[in-house]
């Protein structure tokens, strides 16, 4: 049965300065799973894994159990890297799994390190801003070597795990797998072309695995109490709970632990207090970062689940232009995604136009300039989309951007083109009347402005 | 070569390259400890760890002009990153940003002795937004009255981006 609001895994030591510390984190039972996965085998864990129905939680949702299967049979040397570039903005949840409970993220990593074979030398990207995080975990590092939990003979068996802390220097880019193992190998942090996945050919050119924080952080409970027990706290495909991130205009923004089925409507109105300030409304919601479709006030009633998001008929499909509704292949519609769990509640006094202009601006910063589509697309996207935001609006500028929302959609290396071309999609189909208003007013003041002229050309 | 890293510094590449298979990687690193160390990432510094960890110098430079942190030259002691992206925009980042403007009078992206100011990428603290980091401190929940008590705060106890490398 899906677990209840108040249960949690991962953020119980949230706000308890002292679980940082090694022997407070022995004392809560930490390092127990380790030493029960390190009497299992390998496959057994990676079973169990499976069985969890665990998804990854950095954004794209894969199934973690089927991402370690992707590793080739007789691979010899195996890398582990953990994602700790958290960069999609709404999201703040793996800085705060780092700050508050930096072992129980050691101890996932380890465990998933010997599931799917990764001995030997492994690493955490960490983003070049977290300053204070990766303090943070070199310090619990140092203390889980001093322990036996990492380094040569792992508690007392032949498993050896080393984990180098690898900083980024800010790019957003780099938090998408491929840039992150170039950026791991001293390149330039540009995405690779895919296949090979990095299962097959990743860091220095071995099957490598790649997975969000808060997805290794999980893999702890699935071998301490099954992966059964961890499809249960979930529903349907999706097992565990759901850490979500809310911010904007709610009553009380924060970071949250909370059971997979609560809907966008309970977690804003029962969890976060409402909306901010008092008597505005909802008017748009991202679900999941700000790459992925907004919905708006009708669509609140869907789960904050990965499935849902994706299927819920509720959600109205995105198009690209009036009645154009985008196709992402197959004939599969686009409606959101849960994405990192990053939820930006936005009221009824947001200009959602400047909302967008200000999303737009950033793909275009931190496009890697790689491929046209992307790093010419968002940058046309981000000009346009202001030029509308601040009231010099073209006529066609809205069927513009749309055109441009998809030709870049499905053309770029990487999925930093959707990023940006999906949530413009959302917009305009979603509120497209805010668009659509501001272009007139726009014109309404070029024709103003022309009367003006032609009053005083009259007079003369 | 006139310019060299400190023991300590020479110590840490070391101990870094023993981690991966080659020097290649340990270049991200080798940047954050040439800002440390210079200040600044000149074309001298870029040489130094090229010549130090074998790699050409192109591909030193390419990787130093990649990455946003990596500065090119030299920039006041506290770097304060004021985020206003979407989520702290909703809660008045921009205020907040303007604020330090007139306070520190310089745009964002300039720098004086004791502060370099950046309009700042998500920095994953939405749930308190707006928020700023210096260095491993973050101040959260911030409004743009609180912007004095900040620099105050600031230039008696800086907080520099090169004390954790």
């Amino acid at each position: 049965m899906t677990c209840e609001v108040g249960f949690t895994l991962l953020t119980r030591n949230f706000g308890n300065e002292d679980a940082k510390k090694i022997e407070t984190y022995e004392k809560l039972g930490g390092y127990q799973p380790l030493r029960k996965a390190l009497r299992m085998k390998p496959e057994e864990i990676v079973a169990e894994v499976k069985a969890s129905n665990l998804r990854g939680r950095g954004g794209a949702g894969f199934p973690t159990g089927l991402k370690w299967s992707f590793l080739p049979r007789d691979a010899t040397e195996v890398y582990l890297v953990a994602n700790a570039d958290e960069s999609e903005p709404g999201t703040c949840k793996d800085r705060e799994l780092m700050y508050w409970d930096p072992h129980q993220f050691i101890e996932g990593f380890v465990i998933s390190a010997y599931a799917t074979g990764a001995a030997g030398h492994n690493y955490i990207y960490i983003r070049g801003e977290m300053m204070r995080e990766y303090a943070v975990m070199q310090q619990a590092i140092a203390e889980a070597y001093a322990r036996g939990y990492l380094g040569k003979n792992i508690l007392g068996t032949t498993f050896e795990c080393h984990i180098t802390m690898h900083r980024g220097a800010g790019a957003y880019i780099c938090g998408e797998e491929t840039a992150l193992l170039n950026s791991l190998e001293g390149l330039r942090g540009q995405p690779r072309l895919k296949p090979p996945f990095p299962a097959v050919k990743g860091l220095f050119g071995k099957p490598t695995i790649v997975n969000n924080v808060e997805t290794l952080c999980n893999v702890k409970y699935i071998v301490d109490q099954g992966g059964s027990w961890f499809a249960d706290l979930g529903v349907g495909r999706s097992g565990g709970t759901r850490i979500v991130c809310v911010s904007g205009h709610v009553q009380k923004p924060g970071v949250y632990e909370l059971p997979m089925n609560i809907t966008f409507r309970q977690l804003i109105d029962d969890i976060c207090g409402g909306v901010w300030p008092t008597g505005a409304s909802v008017k748009a919601v991202i679900p999941g970062g700000s790459s992925m479709p907004p919905l708006d006030e009708s669509e609140l009633d869907v789960p904050c689940e990965f499935d849902s998001l994706m299927t819920d008929e509720r959600i109205k499909p995105c198009e690209f232009g009036a009645g154009k509704v985008f196709d992402m292949g197959g004939g599969r519609v686009l409606r959101s995604m849960a994405g990192s769990g990053g939820i930006v509640v936005m009221n009824d006094r947001t200009d959602l136009v400047a909302a967008c202009s200000r999303i737009m601006d950033f793909y275009k910063h931190e496009s890697c300039g790689q491929c046209t589509p992307c790093r010419e697309g968002t940058g046309w996207l981000a000009k346009v989309c202001k030029r509308v935001a601040i009231g010099d609006g073209l006529p066609g500028d809205i069927e513009l951007l749309g055109s441009i929302a998809h030709g870049i959609a499905g053309n770029s290396i990487c999925a930093l083109g959707e990023a940006a071309a999906w949530p413009m999609m959302g917009f305009l189909t979603k509120f497209r009347a805010d668009f659509v208003r501001k272009v007139a007013d726009a014109q309404q003041k070029v024709a103003d402005a022309e009367a003006r002229v032609a009053g005083k050309q009259g007079a003369a | 070569m006139s310019l060299d890293f400190s023991a300590d510094a020479k110590q840490k590449i070391e101990a870094l390259c023993e981690r991966y298979p080659s020097r290649q990687p340990v270049v991200m690193a080798a940047l954050h400890l040439g800002l440390k160390e210079f200040g600044a990432l000149t074309d001298d510094v870029l040489r130094l760890i090229a010549h130090t960890l074998d790699l050409p110098y192109p591909h030193v430079y390419g990787v130093a002009t990649f990455y946003v942190m990596y500065k090119r030259e030299p920039s006041g002691t506290n770097t304060l990153r004021v985020c206003t992206n979407i989520s702290c925009m909703l809660r008045g980042g921009y205020e907040v940003l303007e604020a330090f403007e007139r306070k520190l009078g310089i745009k964002r992206g300039q720098s004086t002795e004791d502060f370099h100011l950046v309009e700042e990428e998500c920095i994953a603290a939405c749930a308190n937004a707006p928020a700023i980091v210096c260095g491993t401190k973050y101040f959260l929940d911030v409004k743009p009255g609180d912007v004095d008590d900040i620099v105050a705060t600031l230039r008696a106890n800086p907080h520099p981006e090169s004390e954790v490398v």
